[in-house]
């Protein structure tokens, strides 16, 4: 292989590798995101030590096991 | 935001649908068996007003420190619960709440479930099928309800029990140990892995869930299998229901975007 076409073939590669990394990166940390709204979600109705959150959820929590009072 | 988007759009559909689902199969399993124990509780509330000094200390201080929800039958003057925290009514207000918390937590559990879709998709290449995404709700139910359950089973209202902050770090430690644990298992094709996977999902369980030296209560412990039971198989619905609906609706969400 010459250098011109090693070159080519790195440039390629550099370019076809490079979107999908970064499309690799942005899906993960969306993910990422998403995953620690649900459990903040979830923390809320389950484990929040507000009056009003627990006496609203109560039954909730009694009924999926969550520890509760 | 295309994928956050998606897994959102996905997860509230998904949500709102299991969430409905489970407030029904729950006014069938679990919410008649929690208002039978109420109604014991309640009594051992008077019994304790009537007599103060009685025995049980250290239940009646667990009732009085901590438990603030019992009086959803009395008016304004149940000194029990004091601060008179604002409370849902009974009959339908109080299964509109319930209804409520059952949507966000299926909406948080799936937007849990659609973010490790995401992942999955993005790795493989390959959609998520409704099939696999079932299994993933399977392993939400090992996690989040089996081997919690195991140490702290569901309890009932007017069930004493060991301090909150302790149950729920232990709570806590346990589905991380049982999550990490399955992982290894499931994505580390080797035998140490495999290994190490077994001992994090026995780990919680050798050292043990906080409980009381002596539970005393007047709910027949029958209720207290009866829903137990109850529980884990309401439980089951929702995990294999939310697993397969995520998975399937997020599917559709991120092939168009």
């Amino acid at each position: 292989m010459s250098q011109s076409q090693l070159a080519h073939a790195a440039q390629t590669s550099t370019q076809a590798a490079l979107p999908v990394a970064a499309g690799q990166v942005g899906r993960l940390s969306q993910a990422l995101m998403a995953m620690v709204l649900g459990l903040f979600v979830v923390g809320m109705v389950g484990f929040s030590n507000i009056d009003v959150v627990h006496n609203a959820a109560h039954d909730v929590r009694h009924s999926n096991a969550f520890p509760c009072h | 935001m295309g994928t956050f988007r998606s897994i959102v759009f996905a997860s509230v559909i998904s949500g709102f649908i299991v969430g409905l689902v489970v407030t029904l199969v729950q006014q069938f399993g679990t919410v008649p068996l929690i208002l039978k124990a109420e109604v014991f509780e309640k009594a051992a509330q008077t019994h304790q007003h009537d007599a103060p000094v009685a025995a049980q200390p250290a239940a009646a201080g667990h009732d009085h420190a901590t438990h603030d929800h019992g009086d959803h039958e009395h008016g304004a003057g149940d000194h029990e619960h004091g601060a008179g925290a604002w409370e849902p009514r009974d009959g339908f207000e109080r299964n509109a709440y319930t209804a409520a918390a059952n949507i966000l937590t299926a909406i948080g559990f799936a937007l849990l479930l659609a973010g490790f879709f995401a992942v999955r998709t993005g790795a493989t290449g390959m959609s998520v099928s409704w099939h696999e995404g079932l299994l993933w709700g399977l392993a939400g139910f090992a996690v989040f309800t089996l081997a919690p359950g195991l140490g702290l089973p569901p309890e009932l209202p007017g069930v004493p029990a060991a301090p909150l902050l302790s149950r729920q770090i232990w709570w806590l430690a346990a589905v991380l140990a049982t999550a990490g644990g399955l992982a290894m298992i499931a994505f580390r094709r080797s035998v140490p892995a495999a290994m190490s996977g077994v001992i994090l999902l026995t780990l919680p369980h050798l050292i043990g869930a906080p409980e009381l030296a002596n539970v005393e209560t007047n709910v027949p412990s029958s209720l207290t299998h009866q829903f137990v039971t109850a529980v884990t198989v309401t439980s089951l619905v929702f995990w294999t229901l939310l697993g397969g609906l995520t998975s399937a609706v997020f599917a559709r969400f991120d092939q168009r975007a």
